[in-house]
């Protein structure tokens, strides 16, 4: 019997944009367990709910994290909603949705680029970032920010865009849809990125399911789950919403999801273009949330579905904030893919969960 | 199944002008919205202090008595809020950044004082 080894991994190593750390018990050159370890990025932002009113505690939630930047805004400020009983205009629904497809877009662009360069594509890898900055482009026209947008605020959206420049991103979108194109052929029928991918960090569906997996991670095992199905905000103008699932399970299922999953935005974006009700933009929200009073909302981030808890005490300064993160049950998914997997897979198997540390430890 | 899907693309690349900006070589590129840095029109803002306590960074300092308004560059995020609630709409949001600075200084407005009405009351 071979000797068991530690291998201490992260939460300083090349594969890791954010740091989280692993200890890899290894026999030979496989993993019989990762034992992970989270808090090197812990910066106490749920804490800072006590010093902040919950008016300006939104600009403190969108930078949770760069990716997820305007997803958190979103689902902090649709909670507080729900908490202090606002109705928002249809238009701001609308207005925020896209903003938040655009995010998923630059997102998973983001997370394909990493895929690539994981397996060693360098041009793949630029292609896609390539395609990403025009999505930051759009940030910075629309509001200002390219990653951080300050976009949402508690009762509805601080910018409009004009029905002509919405026209003009998609515009934007159609002519990278084309460009887009060639990079999804690349991934999803290119020899060498299937042959490095398939049979990576196997999950079946029973699996994903006892193990509470969400998002795309839960998608590639054939789980049909995702709550932009429930028609919450502005999802309720789309005609028709299917999740994007794959039947494999592995590395190459969740590169799939991801990669459709581009194509689905785009097209979602189109739609609500097309739909978009004119009129106000923001609603004032006066008074405090009282005291006792509680509310949970649920939102579909680029990683899965994030729950978004708040509890009111009476004053301005909210009791309690709470965030559950997509990753935080992903990580409990990548533990089990990476047991019994080759240690040369290792990075493979971290990596196509999408791990989003930052959001994870606030 | 097959390989180089992507050599049309990188032959195309090879004749396509760069997808980035060489930025200290060439000027960068602002949007009209960009949000580069706060400017505060100091005649006619009123001191109401309103932009100070809106402030999620604490980067703004309103004093009344000495007529005063400051801004710690350092610690602004840029988050448009104080343009937003600004009264006198005095604070405005400009597209380019501030250049690199050796010390962590703020910048300090003071509003003049008020003249006396020299005109002679009849």
């Amino acid at each position: 019997m071979a000797k068991r080894t530690i291998i201490p991994f992260g939460p300083q190593h090349p594969v890791l944009p954010e740091p989280v750390h692993l200890d890899l018990v290894i026999e030979d050159e496989r993993v019989i367990e990762a034992i992970p370890q989270v808090g090197f990025i812990h910066r106490g932002l749920e804490k800072l709910v006590e010093k902040r009113d919950y008016q300006t505690f939104v600009n403190v939630t969108e930078r949770i994290c760069g990716i997820c930047s305007f997803g958190h805004s979103l689902g902090y400020s649709q909670t507080i909603e729900i908490l202090m009983d606002v109705e928002i205009p249809p238009r701001a629904e609308v207005l925020r949705v896209i903003w938040h497809e655009l995010s998923r877009v630059h997102s998973h662009l983001l997370w394909l680029g990493l895929l690539a360069d994981a397996f060693g594509f360098e041009n793949l890898f630029m292609q896609c970032w390539r395609l990403r900055e025009r999505v930051l482009d759009i940030f910075e026209r629309t509001t200002g920010g390219r990653v951080i947008l300050s976009a949402c605020n508690v009762g509805g959206v601080n910018q409009d865009i004009a029905n002509e420049d919405l026209r003009g991103i998609v515009h934007v979108l159609d002519g990278m849809r084309d460009e887009y194109g060639e990079l999804l052929k690349t991934f999803l029928y290119d020899r060498s990125v299937k042959s490095r991918l398939s049979g990576v960090g196997y999950l079946s569906t029973q699996q994903a399911r006892e193990l509470c997996i969400v998002g795309p991670f839960a998608r590639a095992s054939a789980l049909s789950e995702d709550i932009r199905c429930f028609g919450y905000g502005g999802y309720g103008y789309l005609s028709n919403f299917e999740p994007v699932t794959a039947e494999e399970g592995d590395g190459y299922a969740r590169c799939k999801v991801r990669a459709l999953e581009v194509v689905q935005s785009i097209d979602i974006i189109k739609e609500l273009v097309d739909v978009i009700p004119d009129g106000e933009l923001s609603v004032k929200v006066k008074g405090s949330p009282k005291a006792g009073s509680r509310a949970v909302s649920r939102l579909e981030q680029p990683r899965g579905e994030c729950f978004y808890y708040a509890k009111g005490n009476g004053t301005r300064y909210l009791e309690r904030f709470r965030i559950r993160t997509p990753t935080a049950q992903s990580i409990a998914g990548m533990v089990h893919t990476l047991q019994g997997c080759d240690l040369a897979d290792v990075p493979l198997n971290i990596l196509t969960i999408d791990p989003c540390i930052s959001c994870t430890e606030r | 199944m097959g390989s180089f899907h992507l050599t049309k693309m990188a032959l195309r690349n090879l004749v396509s002008k760069p997808a980035t900006r060489l930025y200290p070589l060439e000027p960068p590129v602002y949007t009209s919205m960009t949000k580069g840095h706060v400017v505060n029109d100091i005649d006619t803002c009123i001191l109401c202090s309103i932009c100070e306590r809106k402030c999620p960074a604490t980067a703004l300092t309103v004093d009344k008595p000495n007529r005063t308004w400051t801004i710690n560059p350092f610690s602004c995020v840029q988050c448009s809020t104080c343009v937003r609630i600004c009264p006198t709409k005095s604070l405005r949001m400009e597209p380019d950044y501030t250049a690199s600075a050796v010390s962590m200084q703020s910048l300090t407005m003071t509003k003049p004082s008020e003249e006396p009405s020299e005109e002679p009351q009849s």
